[in-house]
């Protein structure tokens, strides 16, 4: 018998088989307790609202984190990460947030695709690029995270192997709660292969329970939350948050 | 366990280890503090109790709901995983996980694994299995990283490291890590380990890490962190080998949000960890980096032991979150390593039995107080005063007595004078005359006791028969019997 056949026998062998609580009563437990905490905070979900929220969520996480207008941002952020002396910054320019920013940065910070395999330039990833760009998905006020679906043009290291990461995250996608953000955006619905949700810089508290910065990850992280764009086809369905 | 040996597991002498720990002040002094300091972490995340315990009741519900199907939900994960491309891998025994990543590794020709934290592959004890085989094993977790240093094993299953100071470290960096001074500095303690192992990230073959929670119905590995190393690993190499527990999954994806703020939340006080990896298959067509190649490896390792019996079941609900060592008296004053077993601390005591055996392990379940902290503090509800209660049962009760779900090692305290003391002692109360007789006779013998009682006396004055039974001080009152 191979072992998955063993296992699962011993499994079957010994399992209830009908669980205590059914599948829609736990669902409806959960449901219903993430409901009743966001009533009884009594504060709107209005972007504007959770805006707020996520940034003194994401400031109290040691990231650096603003409110600017869709017509603001781009120059805002092309003269603090020339000031912060980045001259490499990874971003996508099939994006449209991407080539705003690109089309304001000065000429001492240089836009660099990631358009090669990672196989192709890994020690030049890790060695010259400062900074990496990106553009959250949505946003989770109440810890502060961004939600992170790295695809083609924007993949997983960009969030992960530069020393400062710079995400966007327009205040039009901003749930309130994990709960609500999971609901809202039908993740049981299907997953890309990577989803990150990212709510700091690397830390780590390894060394006699004392906070450190930069472990692994980037050492920054800065946030920009966009506050006037209009909502984006990213807001999601949000008729499926349960009532 | 066949050919592999078990490098550190002897869990056998913990009564001398725990002795050697309680006689360390130093150690004491850093496990106090730190257990404090989790303690207090913990408190500041939980302020409303009502919704502490309401969240307690979701986890514990989450968890049964997914122990009572384990197997279809197992399944219903390896076929979402199976179709998203991942390699899925079933394992019987720790020897049987180690033989299936060596293949993996020997079938990559890999020579260089980078590891995220995982306790799985503690458990199993992977690195000195590959090292034995010509594959090197790096550890990138910082406290992982420090302990492998250190040739230690983990002295807590979150903070591995938790049992060293800044002083250690900055003399095991000095010694380890070329071109590195002495330094007391935390900032730059943590910028030396990610040196050291900046390079060792983009020239892994393979990158190994454990697993938090999956989500069957949409085949999701979920992974907790801090450090960004567990997506360094997960992310730059061109394998990724995730080792999970069979206990881990769980039906739906939206079942892992109050486990998650349960987790981070008791585990180091947090509301959430820095980041929240969720990986649901290798690098597709057109994608630029991720693995191109993901395997599972399914662990059992003696959780269908536990999960044989009704009561035990309890067990495998664990999301390892640590809460229950931070708040153990047991755990504080000996530390980590005094228990042998890679799960240290109350929920060591209870699933170690399973992973090792009773015999191995048969002291670990008497090493409590029952102060209930640990089930009050548990997360998940695991009532594990009770778990240990029964173990030491099971560690005493007859080694051939036969019983619906024998556990190995069954009968590992059993010794036939205790067996007929207490038979005796149930004779005598079972028999109102032999119990009479025996009063008339321990009363009035009291001055022959002796004076040394082996380990009672150890640390207590000798027990001794009253003069007067209660029996005979009511009856002198003129109350009956």
């Amino acid at each position: 018998m191979s072992a998955r056949d063993a296992i699962l026998a011993r499994l079957r062998a010994a399992a209830p088989g009908v669980a205590a609580t059914s599948g829609r009563v736990l669902d409806a437990r959960i449901d219903t307790h993430y409901d009743t905490r966001r009533s009884q905070a009594g504060t709107a979900h209005d972007p504007h609202t959770l805006a707020h929220a996520m940034q003194a969520a994401l400031t109290a996480s040691h990231a650096d984190v603003w409110c600017a207008t869709g017509d603001a941002w781009p120059a805002q952020l092309a003269a603090r990460l020339a000031e912060a002396g980045v001259r490499r910054l990874l971003l996508d320019p099939a994006r449209a947030e991407s080539a705003a920013l690109a089309r304001a940065l000065p000429d001492t910070v240089a836009p660099v695709p990631f358009d090669r395999p990672i196989d192709a330039w890994k020690a030049d990833l890790f060695d010259t690029i400062d900074a990496g760009f990106t553009v959250a998905r949505s946003g989770i006020a109440a810890t502060g995270t961004v939600v992170l679906a790295p695809d083609a043009g924007t993949p997983r290291t960009v969030s992960l192997v530069p020393p400062l990461h710079v995400a966007l995250v327009h205040a039009s996608t901003l749930h309130p709660d994990l709960h609500a953000a999971v609901h809202a955006e039908r993740w049981h619905a299907g997953m890309p292969t990577n989803l990150v949700l990212v709510s700091g810089p690397s830390k780590t508290s390894d060394i006699q329970q004392t906070l450190a910065y930069g472990a692994h990850g980037p050492r920054r992280l800065w946030v920009v939350i966009v506050t006037d764009s209009a909502a984006r086809p990213a807001a999601t369905a949000r008729e499926d948050l349960p009532q | 366990m066949s050919d592999h040996t078990l490098h550190f597991v002897a869990p056998g002498d913990f009564k001398a280890r725990a002795r050697a720990a309680l006689d360390d002040p130093a150690l004491r002094r850093s496990f106090r503090g730190a257990m404090d300091f989790l303690q207090g972490k913990r408190a500041t995340q939980f302020p409303d109790d009502a919704e502490l315990q309401q969240l307690r009741d979701l986890g514990e519900a989450v968890r049964q709901h997914a122990l009572a199907q384990l197997p279809a939900l197992l399944e219903r994960l390896e076929t979402k995983l199976t179709e998203a491309g991942v390699h899925v891998h079933w394992a019987e025994t720790a020897a049987d996980a180690n033989a299936i990543v060596l293949g993996i590794a020997q079938a990559k020709k890999a020579r260089r694994v980078i590891k995220g934290k995982s306790m799985a592959s503690e458990e199993i004890e992977l690195n000195h299995y590959l090292a034995e085989h010509g594959v090197d094993c790096i550890e990138s977790d910082m406290g992982e990283f420090i302990v492998q240093l250190a040739g230690e094993k983990p002295s807590h299953i979150v903070m591995p490291a938790i049992h060293k100071t800044r002083g250690d470290i900055a003399e095991l960096f000095e010694a380890h890590i070329p071109g590195t001074r002495y330094t007391e500095d935390v900032d730059e303690l943590i910028q030396t380990g990610r040196r050291a192992l900046r390079r060792a990230f983009a020239d892994a073959d393979i990158g190994l890490s454990g697993v938090n929670f999956a989500a069957a119905d949409t085949g999701t590995l979920w992974l907790v962190e801090n450090e960004g190393n567990g997506r360094l690993s997960t992310t730059v190499p061109d394998t990724h080998v995730a080792i999970m527990g069979i206990e881990k999954v769980v039906e739906k994806l939206e079942h892992i949000v109050p486990l998650s703020s349960l987790l981070t939340r008791s585990a180091t006080g947090q509301a959430i960890t820095t980041y929240f990896n969720l990986i649901s298959g290798p690098r597709r067509d057109g994608e630029r980096d991720g693995p191109r190649e993901l395997h599972l490896v399914l662990l059992d390792n003696g959780r269908t032991q536990a999960y044989a019996d009704e009561q035990l079941r309890a067990t495998l609900q664990c999301i390892r979150c640590g809460a229950c060592m931070n708040h153990c008296p047991v755990y504080t004053r000996i530390g980590g390593h005094a228990y042998g077993t890679t799960y240290p601390g109350p929920i060591g005591k209870i699933i170690s039995p399973h992973l090792l055996g009773l015999d191995a392990t048969a002291d670990l379940p008497t090493a409590s107080t029952l102060c209930g902290a640990c089930g009050e503090v548990c997360p998940v509800r695991i009532p594990i005063p009770q778990l240990l209660v029964r173990l030491r049962t099971e560690a005493n009760r007859k080694p051939d007595e036969p019983v619906a779900h024998p556990l190995r090692g069954q009968g590992a305290n059993y010794t036939r004078a205790e067996d007929l003391v207490w038979r005796f002692w149930s004779g005598a109360f079972a028999h109102p005359r032999a119990y009479r007789a025996f009063r008339w006779t321990a009363t009035r013998l009291r001055a022959l006791t002796p004076a040394k009682q082996m380990g009672w006396t150890q640390h207590r004055t000798p027990l001794e028969p009253a003069p007067r039974s209660l029996s005979d001080l009511l009856r002198a009152r003129g109350q009956p019997e």
